[in-house]
């Protein structure tokens, strides 16, 4: 399937996601599916960096929170729509993905996940510090009750503009997958020095992948200060969010994008079901072993347990010869 | 129009480390010279010095490809590829968990090296026949031999005028190595290419190699002029095969 067509089925499914949540008649559904779509946001975008390109990314709460603290900051400086709001937090997400790729890209393997982690605590120093955004105390941020040009309760406007992000990384992440583009992190991936040796620029597609897999988090984390309407560094830079976000491409699969989306969805939903029937502190709980179990088992994911990675790439499509 | 290399003078390390001290090397346009030295003597630096994967500290590396002179150091590695240099990494280095073709086609990855890319996966088919057999199979699951012709059909594929292969032996059943050491004869010959090999294995690389270098402790230590004049020479004789 083409790139375009292929965004029109993405678009098709989440109108029927849409509508199916609607009919359901029950406001919790969005507000959990919400927490869904964000985590299939959030593994995707990891999964470019993660994925495709093998350098393991322990920051994500980092980006993710860089993004939600742009909105809260937006919002006490100049008030504007969410999509804008959420653009402006993917673009600031994206500079701190290029500024650090820039830092330690090159450092590998531990060294980079390292470095990614002390970012995080350097961001949640910074905001820690600044009172403007509330400091440590935290800052408010009010929920309009509809929103404004759609005339639908806000969670419901949150959900579709999560779900319209996951569309957009989704398709994002598979055209990467089907270009150049992908072959060349692939290479990364499987050996650097080789990829270097065969005239591959390393260093600017890993640049490439940091900035975009930032301003797919930043991009996720924006519309967070809406949805828990107070936000605060220790919540907002929680290592929940980095934990899940890396066990979720790892269940499902790294290799491509279904790979993240399917880990996400079950993983997330779980934790939504945990939440309500069992407790919230479980969650991290069920990761930990659906991981473990994922590792021994299973270690290439979901997608590699039922074989489904090495026929995508047996697959005749991009390498097909003599195109450019 | 055939192709040149001048290594003038380089000196490189890593940290405070020496390794190299006033290389120098010429590689004269269809030519094939042998770098020859144990371990840890500094061929494979040398080699990635030229490639732009390591920094000199000193001295000058020049290229001359079909007339055009090309100062190398400073430039990035894939900049130097575009040029039309191609290295063959030591061990191989394949990426293990792609297929045969795949791998062929991320040696064409520069812009310069898609224009020919039919025709050259053609002739890296041809000349490989074994390749074209497992082209849907892993690199990592080739055995050792397979595995270097890929290596070599991966560096050929960007269409390159100069070739560095940084010791092709390693790790080969000796009928292997001399069957390699003969592709490359065989390479050299049918894309006029100009070669610098690195290798240990002295006797299978003069087979091939018009001239040849011996690189002690980081420093040329004798150069010699043709096959035979490394053969019977004193100096190699002691300090290199330790007769």
């Amino acid at each position: 399937m083409r790139g375009f067509p292929f965004f029109l089925v993405c678009l098709a499914v989440a109108a029927a996601v849409f509508l199916a949540a609607r009919l359901t008649n029950n406001g919790y559904v969005f507000f959990a599916g919400y927490v869904v779509l964000q985590y299939v946001v959030m593994a995707v975008g990891w999964n470019i960096l993660g994925g495709y390109t093998g350098y393991v990314n322990f920051g994500t709460a980092g980006f993710f929170a860089l993004g939600a603290y742009c909105t809260v900051a937006l919002e006490k400086l100049v008030p504007l729509p969410l999509p804008v709001v959420m653009l402006a937090g993917g673009v600031v997400s994206g500079a701190l993905g290029l500024g650090m790729g820039y830092l330690t890209l090159r450092l590998r393997g531990a060294f980079f996940s390292i470095a990614t982690l002390a970012m995080a605590v350097v961001a949640q120093t910074f905001m820690v510090n600044w009172p403007f955004v509330g400091g440590s105390a935290g800052a408010f941020v009010i929920r309009p009750e509809t929103a404004e040009y759609f005339g639908i309760d806000y969670i419901r406007y949150l959900f579709l503009l999560m779900l319209g992000l996951c569309v957009i990384v989704i398709a994002v992440a598979r055209l990467i997958e089907r270009s150049r583009l992908g072959d060349g992190f692939a290479a990364i991936r499987d050996d650097e020095l080789a990829a270097e040796a065969s005239g591959v620029p390393t260093l600017r597609l890993k640049l490439f992948a940091t900035a975009l897999s930032g301003m797919f988090l930043g991009m996720a984390g924006a519309p967070l200060p809406f949805y828990v309407t107070y936000l605060d560094p220790p919540s907002a830079f929680s290592l929940a969010y980095a934990v899940n976000t890396i066990a979720m491409p790892l269940i499902g699969g790294t290799a491509s994008w279904p790979g993240p989306l399917i880990g996400a969805v079950l993983i997330a939903t779980l934790q939504q079901v945990a939440t309500v029937t069992i407790s919230s502190a479980v969650n991290l709980l069920i990761v930990g072993l659906v991981l473990v179990g994922f590792v021994i088992a299973a270690p290439r994911g979901i997608i590699g347990w039922f074989g489904l990675d090495r026929r995508a790439r047996a697959h005749p499509r991009r390498l097909a010869v003599g195109r450019t | 129009m055939a192709s040149s290399l001048s290594i003038a003078n380089v000196s490189a390390g890593y940290g405070a480390v020496r390794v190299l001290e006033d290389v120098s090397v010429t590689v004269g346009a269809g030519e094939t010279v042998a770098l020859l030295g144990t371990n840890g003597n500094g061929k494979s630096t040398l080699m990635k010095c030229v490639m732009g994967m390591v920094r000199p500290s000193a001295g000058r590396i020049t290229a001359e490809i079909d007339g055009a002179r090309h100062e190398l150091v400073g430039l990035a590695t894939e900049a130097i590829v575009d040029l039309g240099i191609a290295f063959v990494p030591e061990g191989r280095r394949l990426f293990p968990k792609l297929s045969v073709t795949e791998n062929l086609m991320l040696g064409a990855f520069r812009h310069a090296a898609r224009a020919g890319i039919a025709r050259n996966l053609d002739f890296c088919f041809e000349t490989f026949p074994r390749l074209k057999e497992r082209r849907g199979q892993l690199a990592g699951s080739m055995s050792g031999g397979e595995q270097q012709m890929l290596a070599l059909g991966r560096a050929l594929m960007s269409a390159p005028r100069i070739l560095l292969i940084d010791e092709p032996s390693v790790g080969l059943a000796p009928v292997l190595v001399r069957r390699t050491i003969d592709k490359i004869k065989e390479l050299k010959d049918g894309f006029q290419l100009t070669v610098l090999m690195a290798e240990q294995n002295f006797t299978q690389a003069i087979r091939i190699a018009d001239r040849g270098y011996v690189i002690v402790h980081g420093k040329i230590a004798f150069e010699g002029g043709s096959a035979d004049e490394l053969n019977n020479n004193e100096l190699i004789r002691k300090f290199y095969l330790g007769l």
